[in-house]
């Protein structure tokens, strides 16, 4: 399970927040609410471990997340505002190298078939450039898809999205949410997910 | 690690202009001097591993920026720091990707570019060799600087100025190979202090690259 303890951050000069607790446990997840500029962003990057927070602790199954490392990045998967997608590659290309970078590199037939799943039938192929802002971020969903992570940790995942894609997003979320997953999530609009708990920044 | 060298040697195949400026440049810069200088043998002879050496250099330098500035940007730089796979390993694999693109054409061009320079076979081979010990420093140093000035506006100009200084030991003793050799004195020495650097700056340059990555994506 993931624990923020008293969670506290500082850009510059200017403290974002300070004593946020957080806990989410199996089959939960977190709703992060907040206006813009208020460190919804920082907030998740500390949750990945991307930065380190100026105050409190990150504790993933009762184990500061410095210390559990590598265990705890391959229990999690973290999707910012920059998808790390190349422009280059096609979509299963992507897919299929960050599956490598992870160390797990995914069956071809898994990416396909996710890529269906989300309406890139017959898109696999095609160099990453030519889709729209929303395919690009479908795309990154499939990844959702092809990555067995227990955590998830989605930075606007719903941004660019259609209505379509907004509810199999959801949907997937709370699919792996009800099969014992847990997901810290960022959004503006309201998530129909059940077993949500929210923290406001 | 292997992973990383896969996907970056695709991205080259894809993008081909950048490998082909680097290697263009390295062409065009070695094959002034002949031209500029005009027919004498022995002058050529002289000046030609410090030539060589410098425009490899260069060359090198070319292609540095862009060893992380686009995986900063699309946030695979991120992914990478959350891999499971430690991040010394998976730098030390985009330094063997950029050596394979940016460093080996031009250990496998000098030959050819040295016969401009009135070199005979066993120079060449003198050459060729210290660019080989010597092109995987200039890749290893180098991404040490890239990933200094990561996100830094501007960052090209202050990464020579960062990158070159350290790049004078490897200068000295690989044009120094070929010109102790043209001496008589034997290139041994200096062939075994480039390896010697090949050695020190495989084993440490992934763990700088590593610590300058963390700071820049904090």
């Amino acid at each position: 399970m993931l624990r923020g303890i008293d969670l506290a951050c500082v850009r510059g000069e200017r403290p974002l927040f300070r004593g946020v607790d957080l806990a989410v446990d199996a089959g939960e997840w977190l709703h992060v609410r907040g206006a813009n500029g208020a460190g919804k962003t920082s907030l998740l990057r500390l949750l990945a471990g991307l930065s380190v927070p100026a105050a409190g602790e990150v504790r993933w199954n009762g184990e500061p997340i410095a210390a559990a490392g590598a265990a705890y990045r391959r229990d999690m998967l973290f999707l910012g505002h920059q998808g790390a997608l190349k422009d280059e590659l096609s979509a299963l290309e992507n897919i299929e190298l960050a599956g490598a970078l992870d160390g797990a590199p995914p069956a071809p037939a898994d990416v396909i078939a996710a890529l269906r799943r989300f309406g890139l039938q017959g898109r696999e192929d095609l160099p990453v450039r030519v889709l729209s802002a929303g395919q690009k971020r479908r795309v990154l969903l499939a990844r959702l898809l092809t990555r067995k992570a227990k955590l998830w940790v989605l930075d606007e995942p719903f941004n660019a999205l259609d209505a379509k894609a907004v509810d199999m997003l959801s949907a997937l979320i709370a699919g792996h949410v009800g099969e014992g997953g847990m997901a810290v999530v960022t959004s503006h609009q309201a998530v129909p997910v059940a077993g949500g708990k929210a923290v406001d920044l | 690690m292997l992973a990383v060298v896969h996907r970056d040697l695709l991205l080259a195949i894809r993008r081909k202009t950048e490998v082909l400026t680097a290697l263009l440049f390295f062409i065009i810069v070695a094959s002034l001097f002949p031209l500029g200088i005009g027919p004498e043998p022995a002058l050529l002879r002289k000046i030609a591993p410090g030539v060589l050496w410098v425009a490899a250099l260069l060359a090198t330098m070319l292609g540095l920026q862009r060893m992380f500035a686009a995986d900063h940007a699309d946030g695979t730089l991120e992914q990478m720091l959350l891999s499971p796979t430690p991040l010394a390993l998976l730098v030390a694999g985009k330094n063997l990707a950029h050596w394979l693109v940016c460093g080996l054409p031009l250990v496998l061009l000098a030959p050819l570019l040295g016969l401009q320079f009135d070199l005979d076979a066993q120079a060449l081979g003198v050459l060729t060799l210290g660019l080989l010990l010597g092109t995987p420093v200039l890749s290893l140093i180098g991404s040490i600087g890239a990933a200094l000035t990561l996100g830094v506006r501007g960052g090209g100009v202050l990464l020579s100025l960062l990158v070159l200084p350290l790049y004078i030991p490897t200068l000295i003793f690989g044009a120094g190979a070929v010109q102790a050799h043209a001496a008589g004195q034997g290139a041994g020495g200096h062939l075994s202090l480039l390896g010697a650097l090949l050695v020190l700056s495989v084993f440490f340059s992934p763990f700088a690259t590593t610590a300058a990555l963390r700071i820049a994506l904090e």
